[in-house]
């Protein structure tokens, strides 16, 4: 290489390297303005912050149970055992069950109407363009509202109680999914489905027998995707009282029964990382299942 | 070649659905003894969802029917609109920032010590099974209402999912460039600014664009406790009944957040070149 090269290697590699700090700190000052134009909006000032930051420690020392490690294991009666800690079990453990029983009801009838819509909502098996701007936009809405706007309507509609919840999450859910799921028929291979077509299979068998195997283990992947999100869900639905954990735990946060606060979150965290943990371990075999 | 001989090349194909695929019908089997089992589990009855959904006539109705409208107080859903923003905005924005440390400290690439990771990983796994809402909840006893609690929230449950991508960004990155600055005696800090930040950069700063977005729909929600923003304004008007203005609350909303989606996703086109 002659010197002329290097230098000019060196020239362009100066002038990239200029560029790219202007542009950085271009959005640098466009970040520094977004944060002090939203601190202003949200009256963040450093006094609250640093008042409210010991009584968050001291809120939280609160709700830690005194374990006293000689009578850890003695009975309900005697504080500082694990027991007094969780002398509510019995109760936490059905609405914990009810919990997951929202979260599972909602997430099948979801994934059902999100399935039948699905077809009318993806761009290549929509029988009629009328009904696919419909349901698409349709879906855009029951996916836009959060499901625990659903719920507060439900609620006054229906009264208080787990059904409520449950349709709030089927039809966030349905919202959800159907988009979810379209888009893998979009995605899908056209030659099965052109294939049953030309040997006059109407839409309902092209959708059974050229689509649905194709596209089944993703859409069952998503489900359980779901699945894992209206768990979560479900536990805060209670706090606008539409049944479930979070109805108790918003009743023990504001009473300040402060032990029993961590031990519902604990018995949720739980519930929460062993659906993940098998949610997922579901969906691996699925889709490795598929590759083979 | 006939049927026949069709059937006979491919036997397995031609058997019927029950021997073909035992496990459809058992699953479907399964799944409709579910529905048996929640219909009394939950004492689920149709004459009163029925009652339920009549009810909701009037509701329906004003949703479309929109009374004075021009004696609403526009002013403060304007404020609940922008306090959305500006609490989505903070909290990705410190979220992000705390995930850098935290993401790397989790991944392989850069602590080699095992305890570390899994005491940081599990931490992560802890702070992401508690729902966002939850931790408004406890942010709001500790800091009042408002939207700082909010912020809080946000920040705190985006740094669990956050740190955990970011995480998972640095482990899938390519280990040459990391091998080459090593090989060729570079300290731990520079091979970690240009083995391995430029490569995961990008990834971080789209999956805190993504989170922004998703920030701006869940800080919609916030409010129902307490914590700031449009959500309490909307969650009022609903207690109140006003379901008209809450209806239109709800409209802006989705004009809102389908404007950060559009938005969001020219900005990682443009700087990311997804």
């Amino acid at each position: 290489m002659t010197k002329a090269t290097a230098e000019n290697h060196n020239k362009e590699l100066n002038r990239l390297l200029n560029k790219r700090r202007l542009w950085n700190f271009f959005l640098a000052i466009i970040i520094i303005i977004g944060i002090l134009l939203s601190s202003s909006v949200v009256d963040v000032d450093s006094s609250r912050l640093l008042n409210g930051l010991p009584r968050l420690g001291d809120y939280i020392s609160q709700i830690l149970p005194q374990l006293d490690s000689q009578s850890l294991f003695l009975n309900s009666q005697i504080e500082g055992s694990l027991s007094y800690w969780y002398f509510n079990l019995p109760k936490y453990i059905k609405l914990l069950f009810e919990t997951f029983n929202m979260a599972l009801l909602a997430t099948i009838l979801g994934s059902t109407f999100a399935l039948l819509l699905s077809f009318l909502a993806a761009r290549n098996t929509s029988p009629n363009s009328f009904l696919y701007y419909l349901v698409r936009r349709s879906l855009e809405f029951f996916r836009g509202v959060p499901e625990i706007i659903f719920a507060i309507l439900f609620v006054w509609a229906l009264g208080i109680g787990p059904i409520a919840g449950i349709i709030a999450m089927t039809l966030h859910t349905t919202g959800s999914l159907g988009k979810l799921f379209s888009e893998v028929h979009e995605n899908s291979d056209n030659k099965t489905r052109e294939a049953l077509k030309a040997s006059g299979g109407n839409w309902f068998s092209e959708m059974r027998f050229g689509l649905l195997p194709q596209v089944l283990p993703n859409l069952i992947s998503y489900a359980l995707l779901r699945f894992e999100i209206n768990i979560r869900a479900s536990t805060i639905l209670g706090f606008v009282g539409a049944g479930g954990i979070g109805q108790e735990l918003y009743l023990v946060i504001n009473f300040n029964y402060y032990e029993e606060v961590s031990a519902i979150i604990l018995m949720i965290i739980l519930t929460v990382v062993s659906i993940d943990l098998f949610s997922e371990y579901l969906r691996k075999n699925i889709i490795e299942a598929d590759n083979d | 070649m006939t049927d026949k001989d069709i059937t006979l090349l491919h036997p397995k194909i031609f058997l019927p659905l029950w021997r073909r695929s035992p496990w459809v019908i058992i699953f479907s089997l399964i799944t409709v003894l579910y529905l048996l089992f929640s219909i009394n589990y939950f004492n689920f009855s149709f004459t009163q969802l029925l009652q339920g959904f009549g009810r909701m006539k009037p509701i329906l109705r004003s949703m479309i029917v929109w009374n004075d409208f021009l004696s609403w107080n526009f002013n403060s859903i304007a404020i609940g609109m922008l306090q959305t923003l500006a609490m989505a905005f903070l909290g990705t924005i410190a979220a992000s920032i705390i995930s850098i440390p935290l993401g790397l400290m989790a991944s392989r690439k850069v602590i080699e010590s095992s305890l570390t990771r899994f005491i940081i990983r599990r931490f992560l796994d802890f702070i992401r099974g508690v729902d966002i809402l939850i931790w408004a909840l406890i942010f709001v006893r500790a800091f009042g209402l408002g939207p700082l609690s909010g912020v809080l929230a946000i920040f705190v449950a985006d740094t669990g999912t956050l740190s955990k991508l970011y995480s998972e960004a640095a482990d899938n990155a390519d280990n040459k460039q990391i091998e080459g600055l090593v090989s060729s005696g570079s300290t731990k800090i520079a091979t970690l600014r240009f083995g391995l930040m430029p490569q995961v950069m990008p990834i971080f700063i789209s999956q805190s664009l993504y989170f922004f977005e998703s920030n701006s729909r869940s800080a919609v929600i916030l409010g129902i406790v307490g914590a700031g923003g449009i959500g309490l304004q909307l969650s009022e008007r609903m207690k109140a009944q006003y379901w008209d203005q809450a209806f239109f609350i709800i409209l802006l909303i989705l004009i809102m957040v389908a404007i950060i989606d559009r938005l969001s996703r020219a900005l990682r086109e443009k700087f990311i070149g997804e």
